[in-house]
């Protein structure tokens, strides 16, 4: 009588309790409530799943911008559909992101200044892409640039190289 | 003439149909009044009684009840401008400019939206700062207080969507930027950015998602919290006026 009392369920009958003290209703309340746990994240990871697109229809990373001879010596070139700078130096090319690294405007080359600038919240960057002041936490990124077999610029957008990889033409 | 259409009224109100629908006949006592109130859905979340004070302008200058209107008015206004809007990104832009140029009242429609919306942010920023200065968030309306943030942040968030729909050069800069904060976000910041834009760039899932998060789940989750909201501000016994609060005030 004693441990009737102290068990949760005091008027369900000894008969009906499985090992451990635990009646059958606890039992089934847990199992109930375990599969239902459980096929609740199943549901959260599936539509998770389903908002992450597979195939996505954005434009091509990778883009050719034509000859080398086209961009003259020391100077920056924006290629607006891109927005990527082609830098070309004594030293060699590279290409620069013209996406600001503060909250993702479009920079804009100021050549009489000589510098990048940002029209959204005043970023200033040098041709390389060092940050020269603004809130934009880094400098802008070089992407890997290489020539093709038929002798144009290739550009991928998708590959970050670090400022010191020029390609010598 | 007034007396023959009372009389008409309340003959009305005994029949059989009035009735069934009404659940109960007149209410002509205090006691079937409040049952009136309580018995009908779309009376229930009112008080059956209110202070003559909470009623004065000066006690909430009916902040609240100037957002729910404009609610109401840009629930009505948008799904009229529904009517004429692809969420695509070859038809938006031109489908605003035609509900502009070329639909009949179009322009008047959307400038409704538009403004109603501007306003309803303005209402709702000031209807939080009134409450919080007369001590609105204290006991027993603290869970309320809870609720009025929650849609405050729907109302931001529904003026937030809504502004890429339109599809030019502010839009989708406004959406770039905002974006771009959240994935500043620590760890699933990109992630959330990924997902919220269906792709990388704002494009045309981005158009969709914030198309299908402005006009029926934001919404739906608005309403539902506003239920919560003004069942709630009857519970905990109505307006927060100055007497009753007995903090020595007026």
């Amino acid at each position: 009588m004693s441990d009737q009392q102290n068990s949760s369920h005091p008027n369900v009958p000894l008969s009906a309790r499985v090992g451990n003290g635990i009646t059958r209703r606890d039992f089934l309340n847990e199992v109930t409530l375990g599969a239902l746990g459980i096929a609740g994240l199943g549901s959260v990871a599936v539509t998770y799943q389903y908002f992450s697109p597979n195939v996505l229809f954005e434009p091509a990373t990778t883009f050719r911008a034509g000859n080398p001879d086209l961009y003259p010596l020391s100077s920056v070139t924006f290629l607006q559909d891109q927005q990527v700078y082609i830098v070309r130096m004594p030293e060699g090319f590279y290409a620069v992101s013209a996406v600001c690294t503060h909250l993702g405007c479009v920079t804009q080359w100021k050549p009489d200044a000589e510098m990048i600038a940002c029209p959204c919240h005043g970023s200033k960057f040098k041709p390389d892409g060092t940050k020269i002041e603004g809130p934009a936490p880094r400098p802008l990124p070089h992407f890997a640039i290489s020539l093709t077999a038929d002798g144009e610029l290739l550009v991928d957008k998708l590959q970050n190289v670090k400022p010191s990889q020029v390609l010598k033409v | 003439m007034a007396t023959t259409f009372q009389s008409a009224f309340h003959s009305l109100r005994e029949t059989k149909v009035w009735k069934s629908i009404f659940r109960r006949g007149p209410a002509n006592t205090k006691r079937t009044r409040s049952h009136a109130v309580f018995g009908n859905l779309s009376l229930h979340w009112l008080p059956v009684k209110v202070r003559e004070k909470s009623l004065r302008v000066r006690a909430s200058y009916y902040l609240g009840s100037i957002s729910f209107i404009l609610f109401i008015v840009l629930f009505v206004t948008g799904i009229l401008l529904m009517f004429y809007y692809h969420p695509a990104a070859p038809h938006a832009y031109r489908d605003m400019k035609d509900l502009q140029f070329v639909v009949s009242n179009g322009v008047f429609l959307r400038n409704l939206h538009r403004l109603a919306a501007h306003l309803m942010v303005f209402a709702v920023f000031w209807h939080m700062f009134h409450v919080f200065y007369r001590g609105g968030y204290k006991p027993p309306h603290e869970f309320n207080w809870i609720i009025g943030v929650v849609l405050l942040l729907l109302t931001l968030f529904l003026s937030y969507t809504g502004y890429l729909l339109p599809w030019d050069q502010l839009a989708f800069w406004a959406v770039t930027v905002g974006t771009n904060i959240i994935s500043a976000m620590p760890f699933v910041g990109n992630k959330v950015r990924f997902i919220l834009l269906g792709g990388n760039i704002v494009g045309e899932n981005a158009l969709l998602r914030f198309y299908v998060l402005h006009v029926v789940i934001l919404p739906l989750v608005a309403f539902f919290f506003i239920g919560i909201h003004f069942w709630r501000v009857q519970k905990d016994g109505g307006l927060t006026t100055k007497h009753r609060d007995g903090d020595g005030q007026e």
